[in-house]
């Protein structure tokens, strides 16, 4: 299995096989067919970042370029789910939901339970998340928490390839709203994917690194940073344990739980903006659980509580980076009774 | 530069190894050494093993630090006997230079798998060595296994015959589809998989499904199978375990496979997260469920064995070796003697059911004897 892909490509295959395989399957979106600057020519951009270049040319007009309004493409997306497509909207950037909220929070996310279980809505809406990529405060948002609270909608959030491609494929084919968070800086990075269709099951974290010493639960860009972090720990004597949580919701409690009561340590590392976030959630969830087994203060590491810089020099300062990570786990580690 | 100095280097176990960790010097410097003795661990993302001395003579110089992650060649020790002088063997590590490997841009791994069609089904599979140079030993793996199986054994076979792996239909990476869910079905298919690679007479070794596999190519093409080697094998008896069959198809989740996975071996705690997902993606890839269920249907309906082509093989007059652990939680090892009078039979102390990766220098020691007596 050494075919290496993007995660960039990883999503463009997703999509292609489940095209291929499910006529139900379609995309809207903003320029993924022609767009600004492409003089009429189709297939020119493939969306912001070309992820969906080179889908038109197959499958034609089951790619629909839709006006700048999210408000009526993405609730045109969720009313074709609920009639029996299965179709995928990709927004540019997370940021842009808040105009088409209501089609997602109270409506796609309300459908199934409102109806008594007699609608369905297999709607995946993609969309680019996170900071670092330079594009300031209202395209750099990392709003997955607030998808998070809301029940009927699932979140997920891959940090590799071949994550990016498994969970897609689950992402369409599952029956409710999947909101499918794209990280922008993560695009380019490679990674093994396999040729055939696979899915990978929602809710399942994906333990990256064995370690006996602290647990570090994160999930995006930031498994990248955790790893890093880790790396440095290694050379201090320090084991930690990495958890890519993969999806947010649903939340894989279990695998957190069972590596903490192992190491009896935990440092949540969250790109949202650290008020009710995903940190705070698993933290609060971990102190109800398994207090006991706890050695040491849950340690949070986030972003500050401001928008997202947008001078670079800022920015950098703003994210966390493994230097905070590693600090984080030591402070964890301070006094540690043997 | 001495020819009686031997450098002991990172081995390459399977195809897609390409770096090691060094886990621990198992003897001390200055430690005489004689030939097959394990001398250090090494750890790969895969599995833990031992690396033997190729040579007899002195461990002078322990050059890999334990806990060093290195590259495949890379120089570890140093054996030499004796009458070398420090000094030469100073200037031999300074001088040693890793010989280049194959996957040194990291897409080679790939390039050593190859693909052919049997069938319609893509099939992959490693080969090593001219098919032409000497009969070839064909490795066949269990349910739900693949070639990578074989890592610690195929270099074993393949220093002095060529050797084949394949994956079976459905497994691995090959097609996700069967030829069939029969016994009959695959053997027929294995053998079609010879003949397009034009490949006419077969040393195999089998483990568990791949044993009665090669049991039942041998009573359909006894003049085509120089030897057996079977190893953990069904097809010699009605037992196994139904509880691992059906756990194994069924699980979705690491967390749910690894109770699964640990009744393989003895040792459950070679069971790495890394084997487990590499299974895991194995598993999740579409079509695979249905067809290892179709497969447990098709051979293992009721938690029985439905055919057992082993029973008596060896009287057939093909050179039949039995191999098994006796902790084996799998298939019993008591089954291990029904191949027939005939049939050599070692069963490991304390080895569960993946007995070629758990021990794997006693079983190649063993599959090697078997081969030279056999051609």
């Amino acid at each position: 299995m050494a075919r290496k892909l993007s995660i960039r490509q990883a999503i463009n295959e997703a999509i292609d096989q489940e095209m291929s395989r499910d006529p139900r399957v379609i995309m809207m979106g903003e320029d993924i067919v022609g767009g600004h600057g492409s003089e009429g020519e189709i297939d020119c951009w493939g969306g912001a970042l070309g992820v969906t270049k080179g889908l038109y040319g197959k499958y034609g007009d089951r790619l629909l370029d839709t006006p700048l309004s999210e408000s009526a493409y993405v609730g045109a997306a969720i009313g074709a789910a609920v009639c029996g497509m299965r179709p995928i909207a990709e927004l540019q950037f997370i940021d842009f939901m808040g105009v088409c909220f209501d089609q997602i929070y109270n409506q796609a996310a309300k459908f199934r339970y409102m109806f008594g279980g007699k609608a369905q809505t297999p709607v995946v809406i993609r969309a680019m998340i996170g900071a670092g990529f330079r594009a300031a405060a209202q395209h750099s948002q990392m709003l997955t928490p607030i998808f998070t609270h809301i029940p009927g909608l699932k979140v997920v959030c891959p940090s590799n390839p071949y994550d990016a491609k498994g969970l897609l494929i689950q992402a369409i084919r599952d029956n409710d709203p999947v909101i499918f968070g794209e990280h922008k800086v993560l695009y380019g990075i490679e990674g093994e994917v396999p040729e055939a269709s696979y899915a990978i099951p929602f809710g399942e974290a994906n333990i990256v690194r064995d370690g006996d010493d602290c647990t570090i639960v994160t999930y995006g860009m930031m498994v990248h940073r955790a790893l890093e972090a880790a790396a440095l720990l290694e050379k201090e004597g320090i084991d930690a344990e990495v958890i890519d949580l993969r999806t947010l919701s649903p939340l894989d409690m279990d695998t957190i739980l069972e590596s903490v009561e192992r190491t009896g340590r935990l440092v949540c590392v969250d790109e949202a903006s650290p008020r009710c976030n995903i940190a705070t959630d698993i933290s609060a969830q971990v102190v109800q659980a398994a207090f006991a087994a706890l050695q040491a203060p849950i340690m949070m590491v986030t972003p500050p509580h401001v928008p997202v810089p947008f001078s670079p020099v800022l920015e950098d300062i703003y994210l966390p980076d493994s230097t905070k990570i590693a600090a984080a786990v030591r402070r964890t580690l301070e006094g540690k009774r043997h | 530069m001495s020819a009686t100095i031997t450098p002991i280097t990172m081995p390459k176990w399977g195809l897609s190894m390409s770096e090691g960790t060094v886990v621990a010097w198992l003897v001390d410097e200055g430690a005489e050494v004689r030939s097959g003795m394990p001398l250090l661990e090494v750890e790969t993302d895969k599995i833990n093993n031992e690396i033997e001395a190729a040579e007899a003579g002195i461990l002078r110089r322990k050059v890999a630090q334990e806990g060093a992650l290195l590259p495949v060649k890379a120089l570890l020790g140093v054996l030499a006997p004796a009458e070398v002088g420090d000094a030469e063997i100073d200037a031999y590590v300074a001088a040693y230079v890793a010989p280049a490997t194959e996957d040194d841009q990291g897409g080679a791994a790939a390039d050593a798998y190859q693909f052919v069609d049997v069938a319609g089904l893509r099939v992959r599979y490693a080969g090593r060595g001219d098919l032409r140079n000497g009969v070839p030993v064909l490795f066949i793996h269990g349910f739900g296994g693949d070639l990578d199986n074989w890592l610690f054994n195929i270099d074993a076979a393949g220093e002095f015959l060529p050797t084949l792996a394949l994956d079976l239909p459905a497994h691995g990476q090959s097609a996700v589809r069967l030829p069939g869910a029969t016994l009959a079905d695959l053997s027929a298919f294995v053998l079609a998989f010879l003949d397009a690679l034009g490949v006419d007479r077969v040393h195999l070794v089998g483990h568990s499904l791949g044993g009665t596999i090669a049991a039942s190519m041998a009573r359909a093409a006894a003049k085509r199978v120089a030897s057996l080697t079977l190893i953990a094998s069904a097809g010699l008896g009605d037992e196994i375990d139904a509880d691992y069959l059906g756990g194994f198809v069924a699980a979705s989740s690491r967390r749910e496979l690894k109770p699964v996975m640990e009744r393989l071996f003895a040792d459950a705690s070679l069971v790495s997260r890394q084997l487990l997902d590499d299974v895991l993606r194995f598993k999740r890839l579409d079509g695979v469920g249905a067809a290892l269920t179709d497969l447990a249907a098709g051979l293992f309906a009721g938690g029985r064995q439905s055919d057992q082509p082993g029973r008596g093989i060896a009287d057939s007059g093909i050179p039949v070796q039995v191999i098994w652990g006796s902790a084996d939680r799998i298939i019993p090892s008591r089954h291990a003697t029904a191949a027939g009078a005939a049939a050599k039979v070692h069963v490991l102390d304390g080895a569960g059911h993946m007995v070629q990766m758990e021990r794997a220098r006693e079983v190649n020691a063993l599959l090697v004897e078997h081969l030279r007596s056999s051609a």
